[in-house]
């Protein structure tokens, strides 16, 4: 990677002040400058009972704007405990009390996952999220941010929150992925080189030839981790592909935003167009704080250390590590061709004695997808368990905790001390490749090592 | 537990000092988010897989002194709010992870940026933390920090983000 400044051109904009200006309602808006944002979508999940207990301390009979509200129930689900299960039925009650607007149930999947499969936040668009990884939908070409709930509670009273313009730093993708390597290393490699705080507080600007040649997943993922690297927000331009993928779920979604859906008899050309008008790009010759640039061909597996993101090292250095559970899922990599790099790897084989693989897919259309094809029956001959769509461990509540001294090797995007489990446990974080390879194996290896 | 101490004003207290990349699941374990939220729950959990005697030992207007990026992570607000209401009055740091920055003035815990002063404190040391004059001392030595906005300045007098939301919306 290189790092260069270059003399910016003052009239040019980045994508964070191109997007935070359109949320305010500005004509334009300088780095640094604070905007009162109105967000076209927000986002909640399992944290939207206390969240309400917070609003009603506003003394408010109805939330200022149902209709830019989305709630998932992902985090916990089903309910593995009394006190879940009260938090969940508290969260129905009030979305049904204060009609907001898109509401998914428990199985539906997670929040991150969920919205881009549902079209709610398309291109252009503000997301604030009481939820760490909103920058996620930086894939889909929106500003995403995560907020507190005290800060959500605020935005559900007024429809708005102050932000901070932020600086951007720039990362230009070039060449293609090799064989048996993801986005996941892509996002190890970067966060490894620069830092667990090597984007705070700024918006990561993703750029260049390489994009294109990625799957809509793989962005997802790579946008997805980027929290990990301390972005208030991250983004990837969109292209035809985005621009379909939405219009074709927009079709099916009649009268999904007003003015922004689809109509009925719209060929999916026509409102692909039409997302394609709405999309903010950076303007040639923008500031960056930063800019580096990566040759997609030469990133390797790579793996995260507990209890670091930053601390990571090629798959091959960590060879003797034996693995107690191998987990596939979260919004980072839960998705179908996440599971489709698990089935090369497993279909035939098995989990190693004394190594358990726990997968839970990040949405019931991946889940529905993967049935159709097959893949489950065989993962679950090769010694998988399924869960239902939605968090899983990842955050240590249920379906997969670790007990004290365990390993796991995860496809998630956090290893904290104790964050799947016991304090004592130890995440290792890895391609869905790297972590089905190392079921099979019982300790960390490289998808070659166990299928050739 | 303790209870908030007011920051609004002058107030002192020992250091406890920590290191860089302590992120909000050793803050406030993420096995408790969706079921404990009040701050009387939340407290007695403050940093319990960092430091498991902490909450036991920590003062009203104690400090929390640490290095780069304190905070990131999870949007999870209980982070700020165990520490708030353990009694902890301010988080001096190199960094912060932005979501906590935000919820710890929002919840009226000071998170001040001073490299000089985290340089300089040392675990058990008394410190005095002053908001109205931007600075902390130790015995004879002043670090001072970049003066919080008067906006940011009447959101912590007011008690916090809520608070004053209260008031605004009251007004309105
Ligand atoms: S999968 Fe994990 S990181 Fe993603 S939203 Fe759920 S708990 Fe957070």
């Amino acid at each position: 990677m290189t790092e260069h400044g270059r003399p910016a051109d003052t009239a040019a904009r980045t994508f964070a002040q191109k997007a935070l200006a359109r949320a305010a309602g500005e004509e334009a808006a300088a780095v640094g400058q604070i905007v009162d944002a109105r967000p076209g979508i927000v986002l909640s999940h399992d944290n939207t009972a206390p969240i309400a207990e917070i609003w009603r301390q506003f003394g408010q009979e109805r939330v200022s704007i149902p209709e830019r509200m989305a709630v998932t129930l992902d985090h916990a689900v089903p309910a593995p405990t009394v006190r879940h299960a009260r938090n969940h039925a508290e969260v129905r009650a009030f979305v049904a009390e204060q009609g907001v607007a898109h509401f998914f149930e428990v199985g539906r999947g997670i929040c991150h996952q969920v919205l881009s499969e549902e079209a709610v936040v398309l291109p252009g668009d503000l997301i604030l999220g009481s939820d760490s990884h909103t920058p996620h939908f930086g894939w889909l070409g929106a500003f995403g941010a995560g907020v507190g709930r005290s800060e959500m509670a605020v935005i559900w009273a007024t429809g708005e929150l102050w932000l901070r313009v932020p600086e951007s730093i720039r990362i230009r993708l070039e060449g293609a992925l090799g064989e048996w390597v993801t986005t996941k290393d892509v996002a190890l490699t970067l966060i490894g080189d620069l830092g667990a705080d090597g984007a705070l507080y700024r918006s990561v600007e993703f750029a260049g030839p390489g994009i294109g040649g990625l799957s809509l997943d793989s962005r997802a993922a790579l946008v997805n981790m980027m929290a990990e690297m301390g972005a208030k927000n991250a983004y990837m331009p969109p292209d035809d592909d985005v621009f379909r993928y939405l219009a074709e779920r927009l079709l099916t979604r009649p009268g999904r935003r007003a003015g922004r859906g689809a109509e009925a008899g719209e060929a999916a050309a026509e409102v692909a167009a039409r997302l394609e008008e709405g999309a903010l790009y950076p303007d040639p010759g923008a500031g960056y704080a930063a800019e580096h640039r990566l040759d997609l061909s030469r990133v390797e597996p790579r793996v995260a250390r507990p209890h670091q993101v930053d601390d990571t090292v090629g798959v091959g250095e960590l060879e003797s590590v034996r693995v107690d559970q191998a987990f596939i899922g979260t919004c980072t990599n839960g998705r179908i061709e996440d599971l489709g790099a698990v089935h090369r790897v497993m279909a035939g084989r098995r989990t190693a004695p004394g190594t358990r693989m726990v997968i839970v897919p990040a949405s019931s259309e991946v889940w529905s997808e993967a049935l159709s094809r097959g893949w489950v029956a065989d993962l679950a001959a090769a010694g998988a368990v399924f869960g239902t769509p939605g968090c899983g461990p990842c955050m240590g509540n249920h379906l997969g905790v670790l007990a004290p001294g365990e390993v796991c090797i995860s496809s998630a995007n956090r290893n904290f001390q104790g964050r799947m489990g016991d304090r004592g446990s130890e995440v290792y974080l890895a391609s869905p490749a790297v972590v089905a390879a190392s079921a099979v194996a019982g300790r960390i290896v490289h998808p070659r090592e166990v299928t050739e | 537990m303790n209870g908030p101490v007011d920051v609004a004003r002058p107030f002192r207290g020992r250091v406890f000092r920590y290191g860089d990349h302590v992120n909000t699941d050793v803050i406030f374990p993420g096995r408790y988010t969706y079921t404990k939220s009040r701050p009387e729950e939340v407290a007695p959990h403050a940093l319990e897989d960092l430091d498991p005697t902490f909450a036991e030992r920590v003062r009203p207007g104690d400090v929390i002194v640490a290095g780069w990026n304190w905070g990131c992570g999870s949007s999870r607000e209980q982070a700020a709010v165990c520490l708030r209401y353990a009694g902890v009055g301010a988080v001096v740091a190199r960094s912060f992870g932005r979501i906590f920055y935000r919820n710890a003035l929002n919840n009226g815990l000071l998170a001040i940026v001073c490299p000089e002063a985290v340089d300089a404190l040392e675990e058990g040391g008394e410190v005095e933390v002053d908001l109205e004059a931007s600075a902390i001392r130790r015995g004879e030595a002043v670090f001072a920090f970049s003066p919080f906005s008067p906006a940011v300045r009447s959101m912590i007098a007011a008690g916090g983000l809520i608070e004053q939301t209260k008031r605004r919306l009251a007004a309105e």
